[in-house]
């Protein structure tokens, strides 16, 4: 069950395989209580994130993606994070200018050993997407009536039945 | 006159180069197109001015192994910077024919500007005016009010790198630091951003003339854009896949992108795409205070890390 109160939303966290999933399974084996919105993609490293991973997310209907590696210093293969922490950076200056609301997207570090902070993470950005509910769809919007009304739904927010209706 | 310097200059190379790419007229006196010279009596056809729009330096990887000369204004110095930087060229292998620039004209925007400029008989400068003459009267528009943006902008009017640097050096300033349409674009709001993208981009027809105009797009038979293992995109010319194509485009070149505005002139149907190149280099200045073009010495910087980021806060 959700620990955010509400209709689940759709947010994907890509895990890197040795901190950040680590830490999410001992979350799980400490049997703390998480929202259950995220789905996660399992990588081998934070490195291999491509920035179009996540843009693929929001452009498929994600309404929110959630990045964590190894925390700097760490990364089973040295420098995998730094590289992605460049990679990520770019991609939060860039989603504005698609259309992405930034505060949708956020990366972090998590080690294997801190199940605790998973928890805090996880429950923290879900708590985000839901106060900025679902993510306008990239819809396909063709002629100018579905233009206007795209940029209708966008200007009366959460509320509109542009927004996370069920066709999305 | 340069012109009859740099055809001299060319005329001399030539014989230790297999060709040299520069301009020639095109269809009207208004427009030119690219040239590419084998023998002598071609550079007889070469011109240089506002007309000389193209980034030939596109051409230059697909000519890798052979040597090429190349004639070049000051923005597409920049690439021909970048694309030895990536070593996908070699320096021995191209002679580079720089000049001085005084901005060039959006034949689009001239278009719009003047009336029938097909059947335009000639075109010069005039002072910080373009002179067209179209059926025996000439029409005369403002130069700021046709170039396209980067020449508004431009701070590197004159050839990085040249083998020969011909005529005077160009001493144009930038009329303005941010590009009027990048500054209307910053204004708006991320709700009206993505609405702007439905609609802009539900006219894109995939063509991808916008990739095989840039100069740093060197991966054309490779492309995301068409590769079905990984399939990152279906061909469906839907305003999602065709952003989603444009981010690809636009992520692919972060930091190697010279901002030549090649991708935005080459599109058929004006799509104002160069903003996202813009916020990506403006970015990239940002956070890594990386100029691509510029340095033929600095690295990619995706290429590389600083355990400690200057600019980056956790
Ligand atoms: S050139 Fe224009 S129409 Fe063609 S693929 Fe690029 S953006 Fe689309
Ligand atoms: S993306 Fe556009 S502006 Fe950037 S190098 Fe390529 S053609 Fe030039
Ligand atoms: S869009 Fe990307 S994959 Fe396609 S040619 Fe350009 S750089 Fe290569």
């Amino acid at each position: 069950m959700s620990a955010v109160p509400g209709r689940e939303l759709r947010i994907i966290g890509f895990l890197c395989n040795w901190c950040s999933y680590g830490g999410a399974d001992t979350a799980g084996v400490s049997r703390f209580e998480q929202p259950t919105d995220l789905r996660v993609v399992r990588v081998p490293c934070s490195g291999r994130i491509d920035p179009l991973f996540i843009v693929r997310a929001f452009l498929n209907g994600a309404d929110g993606v959630l990045v964590s590696g190894c925390h700097p210093g760490d990364c089973h293969y040295s420098e995998g994070n730094y590289h992605a922490r460049r990679r990520l950076e770019l991609l939060k200056h860039l989603l504005p200018a698609a259309g992405i609301d930034p505060a949708r997207f956020h990366y972090t570090w998590v080690s294997a050993s801190e199940g605790a902070k998973w928890q805090q993470t996880v429950t923290d950005f879900t708590n985000r997407i839901h106060e900025l509910g679902p993510a306008p769809a990239f819809c396909g919007a063709s002629t100018p009536e579905d233009w206007a009304a795209v940029a209708l739904g966008a200007a009366n927010g959460p509320g509109c039945s542009d927004h996370g209706g069920d066709g999305k | 006159m340069s012109l009859d310097q740099l055809r001299q200059c060319i005329k001399d190379a030539l014989p230790d180069l297999d060709c040299v790419i520069g301009w020639e007229q095109g269809h009207s006196p208004a427009t030119a197109t690219p040239l590419f010279m084998y023998e002598k009596q071609d550079v007889d056809r070469l011109v240089f001015g506002p007309l000389s729009v193209h980034n030939l330096a596109t051409y230059l990887p697909g000519l890798k192994g052979k040597k090429v000369g190349i004639v070049v204004k000051g923005c597409d110095s920049r690439a021909v910077v970048q694309l030895l930087r990536e070593n996908l060229i070699s320096r021995e292998d191209v002679t580079i024919f720089g000049m001085g620039c005084n901005g060039v004209i959006s034949h689009k925007r001239l278009n719009r500007t003047v009336d029938n400029l097909d059947r335009a008989s000639s075109l010069r400068m005039d002072g910080d005016d373009v002179v067209v003459t179209i059926d025996e009267t000439e029409q005369r528009v403002a130069f700021a009010e046709v170039c396209p943006d980067k020449c508004l902008t431009c701070t590197h009017p004159n050839a990085m790198i040249s083998d020969h640097f011909i005529g005077e050096k160009s001493d144009r300033a930038p009329i303005c630091e941010t590009p009027p349409a990048l500054e209307r674009f910053q204004a708006m709001s991320i709700e009206d951003r993505h609405a702007f993208w439905e609609e802009q981009m539900s006219s894109c027809v995939r063509c991808y003339a916008c990739r095989n105009a840039c100069p740093m797009c060197v991966c054309r038979d490779q492309c995301v854009a068409q590769s079905r293992d990984p399939h990152w995109m279906s061909q469906e010319t839907s305003p999602r896949e065709n952003l989603m194509f444009q981010l690809a485009h636009t992520l692919h070149l972060a930091g190697r992108c010279v901002e030549c505005g090649e991708c935005e002139r080459a599109c058929p149907m004006e799509l104002p795409i160069l903003l996202l190149r813009q916020t990506a280099a403006a970015g990239i200045r940002n956070l890594f205070g990386h100029e691509a073009g510029v340095d033929p010495e600095a690295q990619i910087p995706l290429l590389t890390f600083a355990v400690q980021e200057a600019n980056i806060k956790e």
